[in-house]
C-alpha cells in the first residue's frame, strides 16, 4: 500500500499512509476514535475507493470483519457459518467452531447468543473464508479476556500458516509478531471540500 | 450464489421473515374492493383484472424494503460485497428470492381471488399468464429501488415514490392483457410487451442496481 489518501463523505481523513504486509506479518492500527482507522480498513477491503495512492494485490485475498458480524438471528450457528463457507466456495466449518469454542452452541439460533458469543461466531467466519489477509476492525469488542486469548491464538495460527492480518484495536492483543502503526501522524488537515460531494 | 438464494428463502419462511405478508395483503385488498364499489357482478367483472393487478403490485411493493435493508443492518451486505460473488449476481439472486417469496405466491393466488371479483371464465388463464410474465419485472425494478434507498433510514416511503412510477408500464400492459383475456379479445400484443418489459428489466437493471449498491456502501 503506497501513499494512500482515504476519505469519508468526500473529506480526506488520512493522507500518505504507506505500509507493506508480507505473509506471516500482522499490523496493528492504533489511533484515537474518529482518526480514520475504519475508513482506512474499508478502503483496504475494497468497499470504498481510495482518493489517491495504490493498494497492490489485495481485493480478492481479503476477509473483512467489522463492527457488525453479518449474522442472521433466525439461523443457527452452524447455518450461519456454513452459509459464509459456501459463499467462499468452502465447506469445512468444524475447525473454526472448535477454535472459537462454539462447538457446544452449534444448533443455537444466532439471535439467542450473547454479544460475546456472536462476536466469536463473527470471527470464526474469517477462518471459513480461507482468505490469507484478515482485515479486522475492532475485533475484540464485547469479548472477555478468555475469548481475546482465543482470538489472539487464532490470529497467531493464521500468521504461522502464512496468512497476514491488519487489525484496528484499542487493547493489547498479546501478538508478539504484530507491528504497530499509529495513524495519528497521517491525519489530514481539515479543509473545505471543493468538489461535488454527492458522488464521492 | 445458490447458497445466498437458499439462505434468503430459508430466512423468508422463518419467524419474522415476512413470507406470506404480501399474500395476506393481496387477499385483504381484493376482499375489500367489493365492499367499496358494491356487490354488482357486472361492474366487478369489468374492473376485476385491473383490481387484481393493482393489488398484486402493491403487495409486491410491501416487501421490497426488506431486500437489502436487513442485510445492511446486520453487516452482511458489506461482507457479501467483499465476498467472491459479483455484485450483479448478488442483486439478481436477491431479486429472484423476492420473486419466489412474493411474486410466485401472488401469481398462484390471483386466479383464486378472481372468483371473489366474479372474473369472467376466460379471464383466469390470461390473468395467470399476465402475472407470470409481469411479476418478474416488478421484483427486478423493485430491487433497483431497494438498492437506491438502502442507506437511508426509513427509506421505505421514498422507495415507493421512486418505484411506483417505474411500475406503470408493467401495470398498463399486465392489466390490459388480463382485461382482453377476460373479454375474449386477442391478448398477444400486451402479453408480448409485458414479457419484453420483464426481459429488458432483467437484462439491464441488475447492472444499475449493482452500481448504486456499490455507491451506497461507501
Amino acid at each position: 500500500m503506497t501513499d494512500l489518501t482515504v476519505s469519508r463523505g468526500g473529506v480526506p481523513v488520512l493522507e500518505g499512509v504507506s505500509f507493506d504486509l508480507a505473509p506471516g506479518e500482522a499490523l496493528v492500527l492504533r489511533g484515537p476514535n474518529g482518526s480514520g482507522k475504519t475508513t482506512l480498513l474499508r478502503t483496504v477491503a475494497g468497499l470504498q475507493p481510495a482518493q489517491s495512492g495504490r493498494i497492490d494485490g489485495a481485493a480478492d485475498r481479503i476477509a473483512y470483519a467489522a463492527h457488525s458480524d453479518g449474522l442472521k438471528a433466525m439461523m443457527t450457528v452452524t447455518e450461519n457459518l456454513t452459509f459464509w463457507a459456501n459463499v467462499f466456495g468452502r465447506h469445512d466449518i468444524a475447525s473454526a467452531l472448535r477454535d472459537f469454542d462454539l462447538d457446544r452452541l452449534d444448533d443455537r439460533l444466532a439471535g439467542a447468543l450473547s454479544a460475546g458469543q456472536k462476536r466469536r461466531l463473527g470471527l470464526a467466519r474469517l477462518m471459513v473464508t480461507g482468505r490469507p489477509v484478515w482485515v479486522l476492525d475492532e475485533p475484540t469488542v464485547s469479548l472477555d479476556a478468555a475469548s481475546v486469548a482465543l482470538f489472539a491464538r487464532a490470529v497467531r495460527g493464521h500468521l504461522a500458516g502464512g496468512g497476514s492480518a491488519i487489525i484496528a484495536t484499542h487493547i493489547d492483543l498479546c501478538i508478539p509478531e504484530a507491528a504497530l502503526l499509529d495513524v495519528t501522524p497521517f491525519r489530514a488537515a481539515p479543509r473545505a471540500a471543493a468538489h461535488d460531494e454527492a458522488f464521492l | 450464489m445458490i447458497a445466498l438464494l437458499a439462505r434468503d428463502l430459508r430466512l423468508a419462511v422463518r419467524a419474522g421473515g415476512g413470507f406470506g405478508l404480501g399474500l395476506a395483503f393481496f387477499l385483504i385488498v381484493t376482499v375489500m374492493v367489493p365492499f367499496g364499489v358494491g356487490p354488482e357482478t357486472a361492474l366487478l367483472a369489468r374492473i376485476a383484472p385491473g383490481v387484481l393487478w393493482i393489488g398484486a403490485l402493491l403487495a409486491c411493493l410491501l416487501s421490497l424494503d426488506r431486500i437489502f435493508a436487513l442485510d445492511r443492518e446486520d453487516g452482511s451486505l458489506d461482507l457479501l460485497a467483499t465476498a467472491p460473488l459479483p455484485m450483479e449476481g448478488i442483486v439478481t439472486v436477491k431479486a429472484l428470492a423476492h420473486w419466489i417469496t412474493t411474486g410466485l405466491p401472488l401469481v398462484i393466488a390471483a386466479p383464486l381471488l378472481g372468483v371473489l371479483l366474479s372474473l369472467p371464465a376466460p379471464g383466469y388463464l390470461w390473468l395467470f399468464a399476465s402475472l407470470v410474465a409481469g411479476t418478474p419485472a416488478l421484483s427486478v425494478i423493485g430491487t433497483f429501488g431497494a438498492a437506491l434507498t438502502v442507506g437511508l433510514k426509513r427509506g421505505g416511503l421514498l422507495m415507493s415514490l421512486l418505484v411506483l412510477p417505474l411500475y406503470v408500464p408493467t401495470l398498463i400492459f399486465g392489466a390490459e392483457a388480463a382485461r382482453r383475456g377476460a373479454e375474449g379479445l386477442a391478448v398477444q400484443t400486451p402479453l408480448l410487451m409485458l414479457g419484453g418489459i420483464s426481459a429488458g428489466a432483467l437484462a439491464l437493471l441488475p447492472f444499475a442496481s449493482a452500481a448504486v449498491l456499490r455507491i451506497n456502501l461507501r
